[in-house]
């Protein structure tokens, strides 16, 4: 139970690169993802600013080496998955025993709400085949297929802290020896599904979101994969992993459905406990990947957990979905990427358009990309509906 | 009112809430009054959307206008431009 | 380590919701679609929540109760819950009104009850428990991964008490939809004679099966949780065998060992062929109970399988209705659930009598 679980490699595909090379780029460059919608047919087309994977589908099948007509989101979980699988210099998959664990939030609803509209037209109306992967779980299949997972495969859904979750579960099934190596993380594509249900939350902002501002009035949807390759230390004796994955922390605020608690319960209990796992005080986190929706809610209750939790010491901080929009299931893998990568190369990532210090806070988030620093140990968090806080901690190899 | 009240109860799905039950001036989002949330909030945002045409735009208002039946009466009849 | 089954709580098609012993009046049914016989839920949740909440949350949140109160627990330290489809109900109504509407005037309620951790945030709320609360979605492994995740909790120590549960609903579209697959008999059956059925498809089935595990064994308590294990896409029938062979080494016995095996059989007769086969090939004269006759087929059906094994072993005795093949021995002390999903996900739960 004692033993370590390390961070060998991630791959990430967003609104701002198709792969981690690309999307690191685009934070040098100050270059967010967001833009009107070109690839997902909705009437609120002009009005939501999002950002998308800026590629169609027969593009991404291509880079997956899947077929066109599978869902979006096994796409784009495949393509984040391989990267991942092969910047870890692990080689041959079958030899290992291996899990898939994956986050996502809708399956495969970009085919299904496509269906509905001939099924309720006629029930026996509509093409079965785009019904075949609606479920979460299928879609982690596709892609646990195509890699030649075996060993273990599974699927979260606690929307928006998805992909932080499988990273738990993940670490606990090398720690049980029950692989050795795990894919963990997240994958969502946008749908009409989701992006008018957090219309009707009247959250979405018609302008590109601004994270932790006075001024913010909501989050752009995104969407995209992230995953990280987590192993055992007999598998990392053997490579040059990123980082450790040291702790990790799931807490609920048990508050409200949607919102966080004023006072960020959840969200304070989630980075507490990470850090109590890691055994580290808060001052020796030296970046936190935040939450960061751009939502009044989420911002204030994130900022006063965390003044709470830090205080007077506040490290670096900002939230990447001013990039990369909020890619809800896949955010907690994608972030664990930054994250982990943060740690290796020392990276704070900037917080797009932020201009005017929230009037809660006594603490402001970077606005410029830096690399170089020696961050020992960096905080990833994840918020979601349901109550759902997570907190993961990435640190230097030792 | 009365149409107001069957409409809010319709649409919050207030399972044994009589419309007469529910009193003109009553605050509808405190404990001593119906006890609504702000889940609640955004579905009578649809319901002047549906029934009276009246859009909304900034959720905030919404406790202002939501203060009671009377005040949400009033808010309608001060922007109704097309009867519903 | 050990770890028990300290209360359990089951919503389902028979009436596994009121207490008393286990199928004493077994409700049999002539039909391709069960039901769960619901119990009264303003019991467990206020009026003002339950005006949201969908079948599959109602049934969710009152197995929790029925199992926290079975335990003597108020609120546990972690919340798992393992559902394939979710809530589907919330999703149809969304995406119907979605299409229909042309993306207009939609409201939230459906939206937000759609999210497959609803269940789980639900009973997190309604407890107000701060805990570790996570929701598995992987098809037919949903409820086995929930019990793996709680098991590994409990090793590491960061938890004493944890409820888990698996749970599925059937709506009109999602039976019509999977009907359309062909799943299901063509035409309505006896459920008491659903297994002996000599033709391919089953029965569409629900429910909700939680339970209150913990590290310490409460005055109630009659089993442990002895081990979990999943197989997912076993080349052929060699790979199931060697793969239960190694369970039981893992958790030090032999099918010798074994008291009773409890099947989820499902009366296609294209997927009970394995059941035979596993049968014949370790336990040739072990005792056989099944249950998918009782609460249909669903990817997570193996939850009421673990709840009646669990009960089998309170009683000492296996009921009438759910045996399948010879008679147990006086003591039941050790009982394997094996099941298996569409052929593809096969899951192996051993509950030891302590």
């Amino acid at each position: 139970m004692s033993e370590k679980v390390w961070i060998a490699g991630g791959g990430v595909i967003s609104g701002i690169g198709l792969d981690v090379p690309a999307c690191i780029q685009s934070f040098r460059d100050m270059q967010p993802g967001m833009t009107a919608m070109q690839y997902l047919p909705s009437v609120h087309r002009n009005t939501f600013p999002v950002a998308e994977v800026k590629a169609d589908n027969a593009t991404l099948a291509d880079m997956a080496r899947m077929p066109e007509n599978i869902s979006r989101t096994a796409l784009l979980s495949m393509i984040a998955a391989r990267e991942a699988w092969q910047s870890s210099g692990l080689g041959d998959i079958s030899q290992y025993r291996v899990g898939f664990v994956s986050g996502n939030t809708v399956g495969g609803m970009d085919k299904t709400e496509d269906f509905f509209a001939d099924y309720l037209a006629n029930p026996r109306g509509g093409r079965l085949q785009q019904l075949l992967h609606h479920e979460c779980g299928s879609i982690t299949e596709l892609v646990a297929d195509q890699l030649g997972v075996r060993h273990h495969v599974s699927t979260i859904s606690t929307a928006c802290s998805s992909g932080a979750n499988a990273l738990m579960y993940g670490s606990r099934l090398i720690r049980n020896n029950i692989v050795d190596v795990v894919i963990a993380g997240g994958t969502d594509a946008l749908t009409r599904f989701t992006l008018n249900g957090f219309n009707t939350l009247m959250i979405l902002d018609q302008q590109p979101c601004r994270p932790f501002d006075d001024t913010r009035t909501g989050l752009n949807l995104g969407e995209g994969a992230g995953y990280v390759v987590l192993v055992s230390d007999s598998l990392a004796a053997r490579l040059q992993p990123w980082c450790r994955f040291s702790g990790f922390a799931n807490a609920n605020d048990a508050y409200h459905q949607t919102a966080s608690s004023p006072d960020g319960t959840g969200n304070y209990l989630a980075m507490k406990g990470a850090l109590d796992m890691s055994g580290l005080q808060p001052q020796q986190i030296g970046y936190i990947n935040l939450h960061g929706t751009g939502t009044q809610n989420n911002d204030v209750s994130e900022g006063i957990a965390i003044n709470r939790l830090f205080a007077p010491h506040f490290p670096a901080m900002s939230s990447t979905k001013s990039f990369t929009g909020h890619t809800l299931g896949a955010s907690g893998g994608i972030e664990a990427v930054f994250s982990a990568l943060s740690v290796k190369e020392g990276i704070i990532y900037p917080n797009a358009r932020f201009e005017h210090q929230m009037k809660e806070l006594p603490f402001a988030p970077a606005t410029a990309f830096s690399a170089g620093h020696d961050l020992q140990h960096v905080m990833s968090n994840s918020f979601g509906f349901g109550g759902n806080c997570s907190s993961l901690v990435f640190s230097k190899s030792y | 009112m009365a149409d107001l009240k069957a409409q809010i109860i319709e649409q919050l799905n207030l399972q044994e809430v009589a419309p007469e039950s529910i009193g003109d001036d009553q605050p509808l989002f405190t404990k001593e009054g119906l006890g609504l949330d702000s889940i609640d909030a955004l579905e009578l945002i649809v319901l002047l959307q549906q029934h009276y045409s009246i859009r909304i735009a900034n959720p905030e208002e919404g406790p202002k206008i939501f203060h009671s039946v009377r005040t949400m009466a009033t808010y309608i009849t001060e922007n109704q431009t097309v009867k519903a | 380590m050990n770890i028990y089954i300290n209360g359990t709580g089951c919503i389902s098609p028979q009436e596994t919701a009121q207490g008393g012993l286990l199928l004493a009046t077994p409700r049999e049914y002539e039909t391709v679609r069960l039901a769960t016989v619901d119990p009264d839920y303003k019991q467990w949740i206020d009026v003002k929540q339950i005006r949201r909440m969908s079948r599959v949350v109602k049934m969710g949140v009152g197995a929790a109760n029925l199992s926290l109160e079975a335990a003597g627990l108020t609120a546990p330290d972690a919340i798992i819950t393992g559902t394939a489809y979710g809530c589907l109900d919330d999703t149809g109504v969304f995406l119907t009104k979605m299409v229909n509407q042309q993306e207009e005037m939609l409201t939230p309620t459906a939206f937000i009850q759609s999210t497959h951790n609803t269940v789980a945030g639900h009973i997190a709320l309604l407890l107000g428990c701060n805990g570790y609360n996570n929701t598995f979605v992987h098809r037919g492994f949903s409820f086995e991964n929930a019990l793996l995740d709680a098991i590994m909790i409990l090793k590491e120590g960061s938890a004493q008490h944890i409820l888990a549960g698996g749970l599925d609903e059937i709506t009109n579209h999602s039976h019509q939809l999977l009907t359309r697959f062909g799943l299901y008999k063509k035409e309505p059956v006896k459920t008491m004679e659903l297994l002996n059925s000599p033709s391919r498809g089953t029965i569409a089935g629900e429910g909700a099966a939680f339970f209150s595990l913990g590290i310490t064994k409460q005055p109630g308590t009659v089993a442990e949780l002895s081990g979990v294990s999943t197989l997912y896409k076993p080349l052929w029938e060699g790979e199931v065998i060697g793969h239960i062979m190694k369970f039981l080494e893992d958790n030090n016995c032999t099918p010798a060992d074994i008291d009773l095996i409890v099947t989820g059989r499902n009366g296609d007769i294209d997927h009970d062929e394995i059941y035979e086969e596993i049968a014949a090939a370790l336990f040739p004269e072990t005792a056989e109970a099944s249950f998918k006759h009782l609460c249909g087929e669903y990817p997570t059906a193996a939850a009421f399988g673990v709840w009646m094994a669990n009960a089998i072993i309170a009683e000492q005795q296996v009921p009438e209705a759910a045996v399948f093949f010879g008679k147990a021995p006086e003591q039941i002390n050790k009982v394997l659930i094996y099941n298996h999903h569409q052929g593809t996900h096969h899951s192996l739960v051993l509950l030891t009598a302590c």
